[in-house]
């Protein structure tokens, strides 16, 4: 990996620009036609997302005669609960939130497929039980209005929004650094005249490094390997003058807790992952569904409230479902990509650190976007 | 092959920023109303919603007859409904002869009535000044498909004192895929494409005039 083509590495930084660009400006790429008028006419989608939208809402709509229907004879509520489930799977499928969060949190942080399947599945539940318990202890129990969930949800979904823009945040400083380190180190692996130059060659410092949590990287008391090509970097930094006395760039300093130093062993077998998973469950899974407090409340005046609570359980399911599938696909294309990397070190670690970079600052992106109100989720009209 | 993955991951964000589909169905009658000097002066709206939503809007009100609202009882939540609607424009976008006419708040004769299980909203939206239009078009949408608007199949739209007008109801039809993609290429700044397109995904009334 002598030389890293420079074609090669503008093409990696513009794809994953392209991914962020896609995510930011698709709604501008509707908006625009009619920006005359404020706003695009309803965009009814055509193709897979169109069929999707059309579904979920067939489903839905047939909710409220399936819930009448259990009320006179019971078997219906066989259907119900069966319609239920296809509402949750087309409902993720759907646009949303929490599926591309996941999904991120899952790719910047180097996740297992089990570990994503946990996380979209522990996400769901926890969404169907925070509807369950809002309209059963506003509703059913202090008999409050519509108006008053509203409130409750608001407040809720605040919370949860902030709790992804945190999570984004905290990985984008992480993976964020660790890529523009590399990026450095590149650039001057190159200006060192083409010479053999592997990043492995700079892992004897990381005994200074282990207590910086916020990583610090100090070239203190090696200067032995870098020197000479610092001096012909010099000139071509761009960023601040002193990067050529920190340009150590270990491939694996990155973990999202922030020690300089690769994961400890324990930390990625053991039971770390899921406590660091927890924010993404609770930021995920906290706001509940729009559609399910309708359902529960509606359910809850014809006095079927546990069936409502079933057919709101059952919808997280098949919510869950698609959520793993697809959190399952991220993780097979970043496995994809550190197969890329270790085939080429140098050009495939940068990828894959631009593409954690990426997946974070995605994160960031909805963190910010739901919360300024960029994005609506969903909402709840006029109570 | 690595690159057809990352294509892929970025098209399952792409979909993301658009919003939900539908939760509150509404079922639309309007009146446009006319003053006797031929300008119309207003859009009279009767929203009915779906029997979910209107079981969920009603949830925690107080009633003296259980499982019936007067409108005195139902007059805090026409409140809260129409203020909010304010956010979003009302749903309701008026252009005479091509050009955008301001439409203001509701006036205050606004009411929610509850029959049958279903929560109908009334309301009139005034022009803020009144206009004289050989053609007058009103559309009713939600941007965001939060909302799905139709029109009622008997009387979805009439005109009020416009003798000589001629009103014609359109349905929206749903955009195929192609019309789509071809409506992300259109530049921004072409004035004609836009009103040719938009127009055909609005519920939409057209008024002609002599």
């Amino acid at each position: 990996m002598t030389q890293v083509p420079r074609l090669r590495l503008t093409q990696y930084v513009l794809l994953v620009a392209c991914i962020l660009l896609f995510v930011a400006a698709i709604d501008c790429a509707f908006a625009q036609p009619f920006g005359v008028t404020r706003g695009p006419a309803p965009p009814e989608v055509g193709g897979f997302t169109g069929w999707i939208l059309a579904k979920q809402a067939e489903f839905y709509r047939t909710l409220s005669g399936l819930i009448r229907a259990a009320k006179a004879d019971g078997s219906a509520t066989y259907t119900l609960l069966g319609i239920s489930f296809l509402y949750g799977i087309f409902h993720a499928a759907g646009p949303g939130h929490g599926k591309a969060v996941i999904s991120s949190y899952l790719v910047a942080n180097d996740e297992t497929w089990r570990r994503g399947i946990v996380l979209s599945f522990a996400s769901a539940i926890l969404q169907a039980f925070t509807a369950v318990a809002v309209v059963g202890i506003a509703a059913a129990l202090l008999g409050a209005t519509a108006k008053a969930m509203g409130n409750t949800v608001r407040v809720i979904e605040i919370v949860s929004y902030a709790l992804i823009m945190l999570i984004g945040l905290r990985l984008l400083w992480v993976k964020g650094r660790a890529f523009l380190r590399l990026l450095r180190g590149e650039q001057q692996a190159k200006e060192a005249h083409g010479h053999e130059h592997h990043h492995h060659a700079h892992d004897h410092d990381h005994g200074h490094d282990h207590h910086h949590a916020r990583g610090h990287d100090h070239g203190h008391g090696h200067g032995h390997d870098n020197h000479h090509h610092a001096h012909h970097a010099h000139g071509h930094d761009h960023h601040h003058g002193h990067a050529h006395s920190h340009d150590h760039d270990h491939e694996d300093d990155a973990s999202a807790w922030g020690h300089a130093h690769a994961p400890e062993p324990q930390e990625l077998t053991g039971k770390h992952w899921l406590r660091r998973g927890l924010a993404a469950i609770i930021a995920v899974g906290l706001r509940p569904c729009s559609g399910a407090i309708i359902v529960l409340v509606f359910a809850l005046a014809q006095g079927l409230f546990w069936i409502g609570v079933a057919s709101t359980f059952v919808m997280g399911l098949g919510t869950a479902i698609t959520v793993a599938a697809i959190a399952t696909l991220a993780v097979g294309a970043r496995g994809l990509a550190d197969r890329f990397a270790k085939a080429r070190p140098g050009a495939g670690m940068l990828l894959l650190r631009g593409l954690e970079t990426a997946a974070a600052l995605v994160i960031v992106f909805f963190g910010a976007a739901l919360l300024t109100g960029y994005i609506v989720s969903e909402r709840l009209l006029g109570v | 092959m690595l690159r057809i993955f990352l294509v892929a991951l970025a098209t399952l964000f792409i979909v993301a920023p658009a919003q939900a589909h539908p939760h509150v169905w509404v079922t639309m009658r309007t009146e446009l109303v006319y003053a006797p000097d031929g300008r119309i002066t207003g859009i009279r709206h009767a929203w009915s919603f779906d029997d979910m939503f209107s079981t969920f809007a009603i949830q925690g009100l107080d009633s003296k007859e259980k499982g019936k609202f007067t409108r005195e009882e139902l007059a805090p939540l026409a409140k809260v409904n129409v203020e909010s609607l304010k956010e979003f424009d009302y749903f309701t976008y008026a252009t005479a002869d091509g050009t955008k006419v301001a439409l203001t708040d509701p006036t205050s004769d606004y009411w929610l009535d509850y029959n049958d299980q279903v929560l109908t909203l009334n309301f009139t939206l005034p022009l803020k000044s009144p206009v004289k239009a050989k053609e007058l078009k009103i559309e009713i949408y939600d941007p965001t498909i939060f909302v799905d608007f139709s029109f009622d199949k008997q009387n979805p739209a009439r005109l009020v004192g416009a003798p000589k007008c001629k009103l014609d109801v359109q349905l929206p039809r749903e955009m195929t895929f192609a019309e789509g993609k071809k409506l992300s290429e259109i530049p921004a700044d072409e004035k004609n494409t836009t009103m040719a397109w938009g127009a055909q995904f609005a519920n939409k009334l057209l008024v002609h005039c002599p």
